[in-house]
């Protein structure tokens, strides 16, 4: 048996029907760990120790988890304890909750390397802490990681097939569906392994050329140690 | 199970990530283009759809792999494709300087690299790895979709036998994970701090 285009062809459709459900999936969740990754950030630099504590206990047990095994969590134990939600909720919090730690640490890296002038200079000129941190320090920190965040997204984007185990729709599922009616897996699996590599890839690439154009932006010695921090950190 | 998966996906993975890395920096364009695409590839799609590409569409060409094989042939080629980008990134974050000392000193290209460059990419490099084995720990939950019966598979058996447990299995599932991980963050850390000591911050 080898690669049949009559078949591949006929089943294209079918699997790209799924690329909207999984864009919905990838943005839902990116959205969740960008906002909670905020919040984990800001909990983390909390003076209260207890709390600093508590969240760092969080990020280094969620990121040293399967997020397979916390799809599995959410959608089958929660439950039993009264909270139930639906497959594509289940999904996309996950996601969400598992990318929001690797985030934090991007914000976190973006805030550490903003000058220690900058606060200094906010509390002179009276600012709150919501102002220092909305109108000064944000501004600053969120900008230069931006491209590390959005490799981030192509991460979660790739994770997506996970939530087959759950019996969400995506590509992979659409895929082995189709393989275990027809019988034959070659066609449909490979066709969503190119799929993969025609949406990241490019997408890799645009991430390339913005942090190339980020770093030129942002030149200095901080800005070199950040990147090299990512290099160093994006095993994911 | 879990572990005997991790400890032979590992010790492929980094074999993997030596030779891919070492063949982006190779002298011959061919090796280079060649290693580029392997991990372009493998960077580019993600872990589950190589493992069931590998486990369900390869037998389409006669090659059948076990279950298990399957899973560490998916997991080492996957996470050495990443390995081998810290690997480059290591080797090619040694000053200049070094490169053109070992050539006046007249070494071969082999020892330079063995005995210049990477003792001193090698430090470099730990940080990368110890992450890299976690997230090669969490991708070993995986392979329980190709009914590989690794914790998480025995896991959800649990889970179905009685449907008053899945609270209790999934929560024991999770720290069983995080007890795995642990020695290896640990180990990771110490080793960062050992390969620094005695060296000027790079």
């Amino acid at each position: 048996m080898s690669w049949d285009w009559n078949f591949a062809i006929e089943v294209f459709p079918e699997i790209l029907g799924a690329i909207w459900l999984v864009i919905a999936i990838t943005f839902g969740s990116f959205i969740v760990a960008l906002i909670l990754g905020l919040v984990l950030t800001f909990a983390r630099r909390s003076s209260f120790k207890p709390l600093s504590l508590l969240v760092y206990a969080f990020i280094e047990f969620v990121r040293s988890t399967p997020p397979l095994v916390q799809l599995f969590f959410v959608y089958f134990a929660l439950p039993a304890i009264g909270i139930s939600i639906n497959k594509y909720t289940a999904g996309i919090v996950t996601l969400g909750i598992h990318y929001s730690t690797y985030v934090s640490e991007v914000y976190r890296s973006g805030i550490e390397a903003i000058p220690k002038g900058q606060w200094e200079a906010a509390k002179a000129m009276n600012f709150s802490k919501t102002q220092t941190w909305f109108r000064i320090i944000l501004p600053q920190a969120i900008p230069p990681v931006i491209p590390m965040l959005g490799n981030y997204l192509i991460v979660l984007f790739k994770e997506t097939p996970i939530l087959m185990a759950i019996g969400v729709g995506e590509f992979l599922q659409k895929a082995q569906l189709i393989g275990s009616t027809h019988f034959k897996y070659l066609e449909p699996i490979t066709i969503v392994g190119l799929l993969f590599l025609l949406l990241s890839y490019p997408s890799a690439l645009l991430i390339n050329r913005l942090e190339q154009k980020s770093n030129q932006a942002f030149t200095g010695k901080k800005n070199r140690r950040l990147t090299n921090q990512f290099h160093l950190k994006s095993g994911a | 199970m879990t572990i005997e998966i991790l400890l032979a996906s590992a010790v492929l993975a980094f074999a993997v990530a030596f030779i891919a890395g070492l063949g982006r920096v190779s002298r011959f364009a061919v090796i280079r283009r060649v290693t580029a695409v392997y991990v372009e590839l493998f960077r580019g799609t993600s872990l589950l759809v190589q493992l069931f590409w590998i486990f369900f569409a390869l037998p389409a060409f006669g090659i059948q792999f076990s279950a298990f094989l399957a899973s560490v042939v998916a997991l080492g080629l996957n996470y050495g494709a990443y390995g081998s980008e810290i690997v480059r990134g290591a080797i090619i974050a040694i000053p200049k300087g070094q490169t053109e000392a070992s050539i006046a000193l007249n070494m071969t290209n082999f020892q330079r690299m063995r005995l210049v460059i990477l003792p001193q990419a090698f430090r470099m490099m730990l940080p990368g790895f110890g992450n890299i084995s976690i997230e090669l720990l969490k991708g070993t939950s995986l392979v329980s979709l190709i009914t590989l019966t690794d914790m998480t598979y025995k896991g959800l058996i649990i889970q179905n036998s009685n449907i008053s447990y899945t609270m209790p299995v999934f929560v024991t599932l999770l720290f069983a994970y995080f007890l795995v991980a642990l020695p290896l963050i640990i180990l990771a850390r110490k080793l960062e701090k050992r390969s620094a000591k005695g060296v000027a911050n790079a």
